[in-house]
Parts: structure tokens; C-alpha cells; sequence
């Protein structure tokens, strides 16, 4: 199993409800977020493109998080899912300066925290809090090992992108384009 | 050129501020050598070792959550959610009922964010009553509700006895503006009107009414989902997060729709587009009389739909003759090529296009006339009553809980528009004209009762707003907020959040009809009431109390609820009820014969009704002012996590957007001497300067011609502690109007600001 997340930019108007979905659902406090919504615009009025996106945490196969956990907190589990333990974490950031995504930050508790795929929810069977609330339905989560689930169809028959390649992270988030 | 600036990323930045923060400190560490890691080590791991801390965690996500229906509040689109609370009786999240035909169970950020309305702690806590101090400011006092209500009961008496009920004015939007609207009813007055009107959507529904004898309405019965081709004339969904709207423009795009966005800004939607018309603001008529021309000269109109439900084809026909692409180029900017191939691409898709209505339509003042294009368009296309267009709505109707007939007021919101002959409700300007008192005013307005409305962000002309306020005997202002209004309150009554209360029955025109619940998931905070209970106190206070036969409003839900085939009891459980159609298919088959309701019974390319009354009976274009140089059109708009300036204070928002820029062409920003996120004031054509600064946002998605900045902002009351003076209120700026004759809306798009750079209201803040 190798779970993955694939957002269609085509589709993404950037309102950022995920961010607060993932707020609500998984307690993030205030003034801090485990996603995030970007927005680049190129070209001269009127030859405009516009790619908005939500950023998270990429679950990379080759993550450097983990690698240099210098407690094992940052860890793979089932599903190649990247997760912090809380009470393993001694806060000491090397993680959070070795991501190329900016995706982690210190939790006011002390602890490091980020995007869980939602483990709670797909453990039962749900879908992270993000992909489930999003208006433009351009969010889609599910198993890359199974050939029949829809992340594996679009990234077959869509042109994709994923942040950062040249880290060399192999990360899990793919960007329809 | 590649610009990354965006509003949304100061949750980044946010992020890497933190994150400064913690290398700061991990640096600090490091530095103080060997025993230094060994005891920062101790300190984390003393944390790290909580017990209490991971359980803390643990318990959190191990909660058990209650579900209680709710529909949300935070818009107009009221989609039926779950509200899920926890044993302590906190409210942890809102969930999109799965089974709601305005969310299909995928709120938008607003209702996901709705619970910082219910925890927002500056919210009002108990009624106040104004202290006129001498020599002094007004400050306000707490007060009972017994005291609060019973002086807010003594006003309107006096205002009855003494000029008549009529003279009390509602002016109101939302949930709580229907149990107000009954208690005005049965003390007599019909003096009525709401921003959503005039200052928004009246214009489309006058215009759409004289077209097809039926209004637009909400949810707007556009069948996005199943359009080939949707045309977008200003209209920026997916920035409007009109639930459904966004969503069904989704599946359009999956479905391969071709999209059409006119629109002098590049917007979300216009970004989606296959054709984006950088039109010239204000031209937006030329552009709709030219599509009408290449539609009917180039033979690709929808012969025989036109035919058979068209009325007035022929003199529309000779009426477009020389709008052609050529002559619309000069007024719009748009080049003929591109108005003819964007004309065809309707034509190829049509009966299944859309050209969208819009929402909020008032801008120029000849308004009507521009939504009357739109209807006309979208009727040579065919698609009014064909899938992909339009569909016929259908509504179930909730009974009315028995009560006494309301009295027949001599007067109200008719007499108050009458200038306005196709005004179809109450126009909050002339309301507020009328509340200024003249010599030869017929209608004189005393007191007003304000209910979820913030008139100063909602209505322009803020001098004219406040001459009347000065002029009234007693204004009454219910929220849950303290928005800008309530400081020019006598009293001030906190209304609990729509997570706290019942309220009527949603009943919404959908493709099927359907009905929503809302009930308290927790109770209300502080000293707060929903507005039910406060128009019943009122209303008892006023002798009327057999309009209000009920303890709870409760039963009044539970007996609708039973007239209607259905209980509270599974109205709890299931949150939403929807209902099989009864008014027959929601599209017309080919050729079947169908009666509009209008008066030729036909779709009215040629209106004589408009003529009747000494209006173009076809929609003709008119120039508009440009700005002048040195100043810019002021465009505003929607952001998709705000609802006007109700939810700038809300915490889960604002933590998402807690100011708004002012969007500066690159070009003019060079010649202005602009930079990114510097901060300027504006100042408009009539030497009104705004009360904050903003910040300039350079980017290529404006025209030169114009500025633009979300509406909402620039917050004046200093309880607002999250949202008071960010960025500029948009309403401030806006002092000329346009009125549009046909209707009374209030044309906004009109104003023109230039930069100022530096603090100019610097000496009154020293």
C-alpha cells in the first residue's frame, strides 16, 4: 500500500477550506496550519496563467525529516505515511529545517507537528479532512499500489508535476496540471 | 515573470515566522555546548515524557461527538450541515450534510469555519442601552433584557401612536429578519427592505422577471453541471463560494464545458476560462448587443426555440443591426474576432449554455437593462428550461403557524419605491432617503430596527446614511457581532449564533424541493437570545401576544413539520427532507407547448411593459464615466473566505485572511511609484478620503484603468479586535451612486479613487 494525494489544479480556486477543514478536524491552534494554499500567476495582461494549489506535507518515500530525527519521532508507517510522535519529539527542528516543502512546524505544546494524511480518518476508512470538505472536488487521496484507484488512473491518463523533484525526496503529493 | 504574491500565503509566512522562531531557539541550544544539549535534552524531554500531554492528544481525537442539523448562517446559501460537539459541550466542527442539495455534504470555508462565530469572544454579550454623557461621548451601558426590551417595546409604541406603526422601519438580511418580518406585520407596519435587494441582486430578478415572468432567485436555477458552455459576464465564482455554483462549475470543467469570463480583473474563474474578455469596465452592454448581432446575422440563433416562446424577435432583430463586433470593439476593448468566435461557441453549445446572471449586479445603474441583454441572450440560445441552461425551479411551502391576520398598513415599502415601478421589494436607499426629514415628505420614517444587516459596509453613501441616523427618534440594532452599525444603536440586542437556536424551516428552490432544519447544538453564550424569542418578548410587550402562541419556537417547527408529511423527530435525525417534484420535468421537451408568465405568455425579446412605463423596451448602451487621469475605477469583489464584512472578526477566518489589498496593475504601480505591500490611503472623486490604509498588491491580474480589493474590510468599531482598522472598507469610498430607474438600485461601480502616500490622518491620531 502507498498512499497518495493528487490535486487538480485545473480545477482549485484556492478558497482555502482545506486549510480550515484541517484545522477543525485534527485541533491545529490558531495562526498555525498543516495545509496551505499558494497561487503563482505569470505572463503580462492579458497572456495570464494562474495555478493555485494546496500545499501540505508530501509523505516522501525518501524523506529527510525522518532521516535525521535524532529520536526516531518522524517516522513511516503503514501506507508510507510520515508521522511525528508526539512524545518522542524533543522540538529540536532539524526536521523542520530539512524539509524542502516547509511543511512542518513546532506545535505550541513543544512537539513538531504536520499533515497526517489524516491518519485517524483513512484508518477507518474515511478520507482526510481536506480531500472530504473540498467544494471543487479537486482533491483525491487513495493507494498508488492499486492500479484500479482513482490517484492511480488520473496519474496515468493526466500530464502531473510534484514539488521540489530536484530534492530527491519522492514525495507523494501530485499536482494535475 | 513569475509573481508569487498572494493573500493566502501569509499562512505560510505565518508559518515560516514560527519556524524563525524555533531555529532561533534550536540555535540558542546548540550554542551552549555539550552539557547545554544535555539539559535542553532534560527540558524537552520533560515535555516529551508528559504523559498528561500525549493523553491530553489521545483524549481529543478519542472524544465522542454528538451531531446535531443545523443549516449554516455565515450565507445566504444556508447549507444544512451537522454541527458535532463534544462532552464539554464545545462545538469541534461542522460538517456538509451528505444528503443537502446546496453542499452534498462539502461546505464551503466559511461554514467549516463557522464555528468562530460561535467562539469568537469579542461577540456582544448582553444587551446595551446608549448613556448620553454631557459634554461628553455617548457610551453604551448593560443592561436586562426585561429593561432592553421593554424600552425597545416603549419606542416603537411611541413611534405608532405618534406618526404610526408605518413610520418603524426593518431593514434587515438573514435567518433572524424573518421573525422580525412578523413581528413588524402584526404591529402594523410593512416598512421593509434588506441590501440584498437594491444594493445586490434586484437588478437581475426586475431583469429576468420583464424577460421570462420569473425571477432568477436563490439558489439560481442554473444547470452548471451539465452546461457545455458557461459565460460568466463579471460573475467570479469559485471567489463567490456559492456552494453549489462552485461545485457544479467543477464538474463543468471535468465534463470539458467551455468557459467564458468577461471581466476587467483575471479572476479565479476567469483563470478557468478557455476565453477571457479583458473588457473595459462599464461596457459590459456593447459587448451583449454584439454577441446578439453575430447570434441572429450569422443564422446560428436557436430557430425554432425562438420561434415558437419568442416574443418581439423581429424588432429585436432590426434593433441589433449595426451593434456589430466592429462597434463594440471601440466601447469594450474586445477584438471583433474574438466577440464573434466567443458568439459561435455559445451557438455550437446552445440549448445547453448559460450565460450566467450574476449576483451581485448593481453597477452602473442601467443595471436592469444589462441583465435584460443577459436574458435575452440566453433566450436566443435556447437554454432558459433546457438541460445545460436553465431548469425550472420548484419550492415546497412551509404552512404558516396560525395566527391573527395582520393589520393593513396605509403605507410601506411600495409607497416608500414608488418612484421605481418595477421595484419588486423594498429598496434600503430610499428607505434610509426617507428617514431624512423633508417638508413635503410624504412617507416620514422615525425608527429603525436593524437585524443582521452592517448597513455601513452593505449601503453606499455613508453621509446620507448618517444624516438620517442623526434625524431618527430610535434605532434598534440586533447581531450576534459588534459590526460598525451598532455603534449608532440606542439599544443593542445580542442575538445568540445560528449554532445556538432553532429558526424557520430552509425551504429552497432546487431542481427538487427541499427542507433543512436548524437546532441549537449547544446553548447560548453569554447573555445571548435568538432573535424568535426577542420578537415574541417584543411583541407581547406590545399587546400581540396571539401572534405568538408558543413557549419554544420549537413547536412551531414540530407542528410545520407534521402539515408537511414529516416530524422534528426525523427531521433530527436526518437534518434534510427532499421531496418529488410536483410542478412536472424540470425541461421542456422539444416542441412542447409552454405558457411563460409574462404578459404576451412568450419569453419577451421586446418588453411592452418596459415601454409602458417610457423605457427602452430593448436594452440599449449607454457610455458611462471613465475615470479621470490620476484617479482608477474602484472595482471590488468577493474573497471565498469572507462574507462581507460579517466574518472578518471571525478567528478560523481571519486566521485566513485578516486584511485586504488593493490590486495595482504593474504598469501603474511603475508610473504611481507603487511597491509590493506598501501602504496607501485612497481618496475618491468626491475628496473622501478612507479612514485606513491598505496595502497595494502589484499584480497583472487588474487593468490599468482600475483598482480592485475584496470587500469587507477596513472595520471602524475598535470592539472588532481582529478586524478594526485592516485594510480600507470599500463602502466608504463609494459616494456617487447611479440609481437604476427601473428598479431603484443602487449602480456602485461609478467611483473612482487615487493613492495617497502618506498618512493623512496622521493629525488626528496624534
Amino acid at each position: 500500500m502507498r498512499y497518495a494525494m493528487v490535486i487538480d489544479t485545473l480545477k482549485c480556486v484556492g478558497c482555502s477550506d482545506c486549510v480550515v477543514a484541517c484545522q477543525t478536524e485534527n485541533n491545529v491552534p490558531q495562526g498555525y496550519c498543516r495545509d496551505w494554499v499558494t497561487e503563482s500567476v505569470n505572463g503580462v495582461y492579458p497572456s495570464i496563467v494562474l495555478e493555485l494549489k494546496s500545499e501540505r506535507c508530501n509523505h516522501c518515500s525518501n524523506a529527510p525529516c525522518v532521516r535525521c530525527c535524532p529520536t526516531g519521532a518522524s517516522h513511516t508507517v503503514a501506507g508510507g505515511i510520515v508521522m511525528v510522535t508526539a512524545d518522542e519529539c524533543i522540538g529540536c527542528g532539524a526536521c523542520i529545517e530539512s524539509c524542502p516543502y516547509d511543511a512542518r512546524f513546532q506545535h505550541p505544546e513543544g512537539h513538531v507537528d504536520k499533515c497526517t494524511f489524516c491518519h485517524h480518518r483513512t484508518a477507518k476508512g474515511q478520507l482526510p479532512a481536506c480531500v472530504s470538505v473540498c467544494p471543487t472536488k479537486c482533491m483525491y487521496f487513495g493507494d498508488l499500489d492499486d492500479p484500479t484507484s482513482q490517484v492511480s488512473k488520473l496519474l496515468k491518463s493526466r500530464t502531473h508535476k510534484v514539488l521540489a523533484p530536484e530534492a530527491g525526496t519522492k514525495p507523494h503529493v501530485y499536482y494535475l496540471t | 515573470m513569475n509573481i508569487l504574491n498572494s493573500d493566502f500565503l501569509k499562512k505560510l509566512k505565518n508559518k515560516n515566522k514560527l519556524m524563525d522562531n524555533s531555529r532561533r531557539s534550536f540555535i540558542k541550544i546548540s550554542a551552549l555546548g555539550a552539557s547545554g544539549v544535555a539539559l535542553s535534552a532534560t527540558a524537552f524531554g520533560s515535555i516529551g515524557q508528559n504523559p498528561l500531554l500525549e493523553n491530553n492528544l489521545l483524549a481529543k481525537s478519542a472524544k465522542n461527538l454528538n451531531r446535531t442539523a443545523t443549516y449554516c448562517e455565515v450565507c445566504f446559501w444556508k447549507c444544512a450541515a451537522w454541527a458535532y460537539t463534544d462532552e464539554d459541550n464545545n462545538i469541534q466542527k461542522i460538517i456538509g450534510n451528505d444528503t443537502d442539495p446546496h453542499c452534498f455534504g462539502r461546505l464551503c470555508p466559511r461554514g467549516t469555519g463557522g464555528v468562530g462565530m460561535f467562539t469568537d469572544t469579542d461577540r456582544l454579550k448582553t444587551p446595551l442601552i446608549r448613556v448620553k454623557n454631557e459634554g461628553k461621548d455617548d457610551t453604551f451601558r448593560e443592561a436586562s433584557w426585561e429593561e432592553a426590551l421593554t424600552l425597545v417595546a416603549s419606542k416603537m409604541q411611541g413611534i405608532k401612536d405618534r406618526y404610526g406603526a408605518e413610520s418603524m422601519a426593518l431593514l434587515k438580511h438573514g435567518s433572524p429578519g424573518s421573525h422580525l418580518e412578523h413581528l413588524f406585520k402584526a404591529y402594523g407596519s410593512d416598512t421593509i427592505a434588506e441590501p440584498a435587494y437594491a444594493q445586490c441582486r434586484g437588478p437581475r430578478e426586475a431583469g429576468f422577471g420583464l424577460t421570462y415572468g420569473s425571477w432568477v432567485g436563490s439558489p439560481e436555477p442554473t444547470d452548471i453541471r451539465d452546461t457545455k458552455c458557461l459565460v460568466l459576464i463579471g460573475a467570479h465564482i469559485g471567489e463567490n463560494m456559492h456552494n453549489t455554483q462552485v461545485q457544479e462549475m467543477s464538474d463543468a470543467i471535468d465534463n470539458g464545458a467551455t468557459i467564458i469570463t468577461v471581466d476587467p480583473r483575471f479572476s479565479t474563474a476567469a483563470s478557468k476560462s478557455k476565453h477571457w474578455l479583458a473588457i473595459k469596465p462599464s461596457t459590459d452592454i456593447a459587448l451583449l448587443l454584439s454577441w446578439m448581432h453575430v447570434l441572429i446575422y450569422e443564422d446560428i440563433y436557436n430557430k425554432a426555440y425562438v420561434e415558437q416562446y419568442g416574443h418581439g424577435f423581429d424588432k429585436l432583430k432590426k434593433h441589433v443591426k449595426n451593434f456589430t463586433p466592429e462597434w463594440a470593439y471601440g466601447i469594450t476593448t474586445i477584438k471583433p474576432e474574438d466577440i464573434r468566435k466567443t458568439a459561435r461557441a455559445m451557438a455550437a453549445a446552445a440549448p445547453s449554455a448559460i450565460v450566467h446572471p450574476g449576483r451581485h449586479v448593481s453597477w452602473y445603474g442601467d443595471d436592469t437593462q444589462r441583465e435584460r441583454a443577459i436574458a435575452i441572450l440566453n433566450g436566443l440560445l435556447g437554454s432558459w428550461g433546457n438541460r445545460g441552461g436553465f431548469y425550472f425551479k420548484e419550492k415546497i411551502k412551509v404552512p404558516q403557524f396560525p395566527h391573527p391576520p395582520y393589520p393593513y398598513p396605509q403605507w410601506g415599502w411600495q409607497q416608500i419605491g414608488e418612484k421605481y415601478p418595477f421595484a419588486e421589494m423594498g429598496i434600503t436607499s430610499e428607505v434610509i432617503k426617507a428617514s431624512i426629514p423633508d417638508a413635503d415628505q410624504k412617507h416620514p420614517i422615525k425608527g429603525w430596527f436593524v437585524a443582521g444587516t452592517n448597513l455601513t459596509s452593505a449601503v453606499p453613501q455613508r453621509e446620507m446614511i448618517e444624516k438620517a441616523i442623526d434625524a431618527l427618534e430610535f434605532i434598534v440594532v440586533m447581531d450576534t457581532m459588534p459590526m460598525d452599525i451598532t455603534g449608532y444603536a440606542d439599544v443593542i440586542l445580542p442575538e445568540c449564533t445560528y449554532l445556538e437556536r432553532y429558526d424557520g424551516i430552509r425551504s429552497a428552490t432546487n431542481r427538487e424541493p427541499s427542507i433543512a432544519l436548524r437546532m441549537p447544538a449547544v446553548k447560548p453564550k453569554y447573555d445571548s437570545k435568538p432573535a424568535w424569542w426577542m420578537s415574541k418578548q417584543i411583541g407581547e410587550k406590545l399587546g400581540l401576544g396571539d401572534y405568538f402562541k408558543y413557549d419554544d419556537f420549537k413547536e412551531v417547527i414540530a407542528w410545520q413539520l407534521e402539515k408537511m408529511g414529516t416530524s422534528l423527530e426525523e427531521m433530527e435525525k436526518v437534518g434534510v427532507k427532499t421531496f418529488k417534484r410536483k410542478s412536472g420535468p424540470m425541461f421542456l421537451e422539444k416542441g412542447q407547448p409552454y405558457e411563460f408568465p409574462t404578459n404576451s405568455g412568450k419569453i419577451e425579446f421586446y418588453s411592452d411593459e418596459l415601454a409602458s412605463k417610457g423605457f427602452d423596451p430593448m436594452p440599449v448602451y449607454t457610455s458611462h464615466q471613465h475615470p479621470d487621469k490620476g484617479f482608477y475605477r474602484l472595482n471590488y469583489g468577493r474573497s471565498p473566505m469572507h462574507t462581507f464584512s460579517r466574518t472578518i472578526n471571525n478567528p478560523n477566518l481571519s486566521d485566513l485572511m485578516d486584511e485586504n489589498k488593493l490590486w495595482v496593475n504593474p504598469k501603474v504601480a511603475r508610473i504611481e511609484g507603487l511597491r509590493n505591500n506598501q501602504e496607501v490611503w485612497l481618496e475618491n472623486q468626491d475628496g473622501v478620503i478612507s479612514s485606513f490604509s491598505i496595502k497595494v498588491r502589484v499584480t497583472e491580474r487588474i487593468r490599468w484603468d482600475s483598482v480592485y480589493m475584496y470587500h469587507g474590510f477596513g472595520h471602524n468599531n475598535k470592539k472588532l479586535s481582529r478586524a478594526f482598522g485592516k485594510g480600507i472598507n470599500d463602502t466608504q469610498l463609494i459616494t456617487k451612486v447611479t440609481v437604476d430607474p427601473i428598479m431603484g438600485g443602487t449602480g456602485m461601480r461609478g467611483n473612482f479613487v487615487k493613492f495617497i502616500t502618506e498618512n493623512p490622518n496622521k493629525e488626528t491620531l496624534v
